[in-house]
């Protein structure tokens, strides 16, 4: 077996910090792309933040969105283009602060599309300012002294709270701090994109990651970090699976 | 080709379905609903998409989505929603998307009534998102150009590829009028071959980035670029009429329901002996300029700027062609409380025969 680079990757250097799992997210969705056979049916829809820099490593169609829009311009492609692949890759301020009515509508409408949901705890882009998935103690730029929940709530719960609606097929979340999580990541993204692909509806992948620029940490400390703090509080698992349950 | 009696909402919605939309995303607020509500079951009809968007933001960029594949896309609203739009309208301006933008105006600011108004000129006109863009706005006076207007609307649109906005005040929007409509374009979306993410069976190109983003030297030029579209509407897109001009004293400057309120009252002052005539802008951006630079200011003795709005918000646009050479007067009403004929015509007389202040 060769291992070579996806086809939906430029050959440019990736420019995420070292140790990101953006990197490592994007390259993954690249390669079930690759096996779908999908390189030239897909559509990537870029939104605001650290994940748009993906606009200079990914290799196919694209169209960039307003932040947390991702969503509703998802939809108004894949209602005019039924036979496209589409995905948004959206991190957790664009998804689950100033994006979220655009999220819950898409999900709730059951689009045909896949949502990537990375969730790193922070606004990355902007220098480490508090997300709507900071976890509770977390200092942050907003959050000097550490997340607290009296003044700014709890994390929010994406894939709970998207599996609580009738229409989503299938969401699940995964780790990407281990190599099983790696590999579950990428069987959860191939089984979302075959099921936008028969058409079935509305899928949501959460990837747990890591920012070891605005956590302070080595990549390798964001690991251990992940495996004691971020895991506990965002449980990994399959949150639903409608043809699982009607099964 | 027959005519037909249709309300001015449901009229833009088949013009824009006869002109080839195909997808429509827009969030109920009055006073447009009748738009959606037509398009809902008249796009299915046709193999188009209707969908009601969670928000008005969301329906912008719904048609942000659809439009970035070529298909003629639109979405409607009033000042409180084209407000919300704003951001996606910056954004359809910035990616280069052509779409069409339908405000059926009302009382502001803020939420401000939802009975008929002028109120969004400024907004339309100078700024209709952020970022130093600019758009086309069509403001029409009767239903017929309303669907003429709205009809052509993508040709200008994926001309410029840039977003296209229908100003039309509530009045229009909820009168009834005989109207003919045009014969169906073609919707296939070969013009948008070259530039969007659009893929037909077989064939091969080059994959595809289309993005409000852009480094700053790009970005720039991207901006120079924007002016010369701008300056090239000055010189080729204005539309005006010019009603009894030709010996007029006073000319009043008037667009949509106020331009025919101010009508009305013109045929009568006409009779009465007084000289009065009017410069109707229909395209309010690129503004009609030229009729104002035009005029003999050796005969005018005043401008008058009727608008359903309090303070008049085109009398800017019109001091700049007018400068000194004579003095401007404005009237209107606000509120969503509309110009009637009687007071409109003794505010124009009150003007002309030198009784104002």
């Amino acid at each position: 077996m060769e291992y070579k680079r996806p086809s939906c990757l430029k050959s440019t250097p990736s420019g995420f910090c070292p140790g990101c799992m953006h990197s490592l997210a994007t390259k993954i969705i690249a390669e079930v792309v690759d096996e779908l056979g999908q390189q030239e049916n897909c559509v990537h829809v870029v939104p605001v933040g650290c994940s748009t820099l993906n606009m200079l490593y990914w290799n196919g169609d694209m169209v960039g969105a307003a932040h947390g829009r991702a969503p509703a311009v998802a939809t108004g492609f894949k209602r005019t283009n039924p036979d496209r692949l589409v995905f948004a890759y959206q991190g957790d301020g664009d998804l689950a602060a100033i994006g979220l009515a655009e999220i819950m509508g898409a999900a709730n409408r059951g689009e045909n599309f896949t949502v990537i949901f990375a969730n790193n705890q922070t606004y990355g882009m902007t220098g480490g300012q508090m997300a709507p998935t900071t976890l509770i103690g977390q200092k942050t730029t907003t959050t000097p002294y550490g997340r607290d929940p009296k003044e700014t709530g709890y994390p929010m719960k994406m894939c709970e709270i998207i599996s609580t609606l009738e229409a989503p097929v299938f969401v699940a979340r995964y780790a990407l701090n281990s190599p099983k999580g790696i590999s579950d990541a990428k069987k959860g993204i191939k089984k979302a994109f075959e099921l936008q692909l028969s058409g079935k509806g509305f899928t949501f992948i959460e990837l747990l990651m890591n920012c070891p620029t605005n956590w302070g940490m080595t990549p390798l400390q964001t690991l251990d970090y992940m495996n004691t703090n971020t895991i506990p509080y965002f449980v990994p698992g399959v949150y639903k699976d409608k043809e699982a349950q009607e099964k | 080709m027959s005519k037909v009696f249709m309300k001015g909402n449901e009229a833009i919605a088949e013009a824009a379905v006869r002109g080839g939309c195909r997808f429509f995303a827009g969030y109920p607020i009055t006073p447009q609903n009748e738009i959606p509500e037509y398009l809902s079951r008249r796009l299915p009809e046709v193999g188009g998409v209707f969908v009601q968007g969670e928000s008005e933001v969301a329906s912008v960029n719904m048609v942000y989505g659809a439009a970035s594949s070529g298909c003629r896309a639109m979405t409607s609203s009033s000042g409180p929603g084209i407000s919300l739009k704003s951001e996606g309208i910056s954004y359809l301006a910035s990616t280069k998307l052509p779409a069409v933008i339908v405000n059926i105006s009302r009382g502001g600011p803020g939420l401000g009534s939802i009975q008929p108004a002028q109120m969004d000129y400024l907004q339309a006109t100078k700024a209709m998102g952020h970022g130093g863009f600019r758009v086309m706005v069509f403001a029409p006076a009767t239903l017929q150009e309303a669907v003429d207007l709205t009809y052509n609307a993508w040709e200008y649109a994926e001309r410029d590829r840039n977003p296209v906005l229908i100003l039309m005040d509530g009045c229009l929007g909820a009168i009834m009028e005989l109207v003919e409509l045009p014969e169906f374009k073609e919707t296939h979306r070969e013009g948008a071959k070259s530039w969007s993410l659009m893929r037909t069976d077989g064939e091969k190109r080059e994959s595809r980035l289309l993005t409000p983003y852009l480094p700053e030297a790009l970005l720039e030029q991207d901006n120079i670029a924007r002016g010369k579209i701008y300056k090239s509407w000055e010189e080729n897109d204005v539309k005006v009429e010019e009603f009894m001009l030709d010996d007029a004293e006073y000319v009043i400057v008037a667009y949509g329901i106020s331009a025919r309120v101010s009508k009305e009252a013109i045929l009568r002052l006409r009779k009465e002996g007084f000289k009065v005539g009017m410069i109707r802008p229909i395209t309010l951006y690129p503004f009609p300029k030229k009729s104002l630079q035009n005029l003999d200011y050796g005969r005018v003795k005043g401008i008058i700027d009727i608008e359903l709005a309090i303070p008049a918000q085109m009398r800017d646009d019109i001091a700049l062609e007018v400068k000194d050479r004579a003095p401007i007067y404005t009237y209107g009403r606000s509120g969503g409380i509309l110009l009637d004929d009687e007071s409109t015509y003794e505010a124009i007389k009150k003007i002309v025969t030198g009784g104002a202040e």
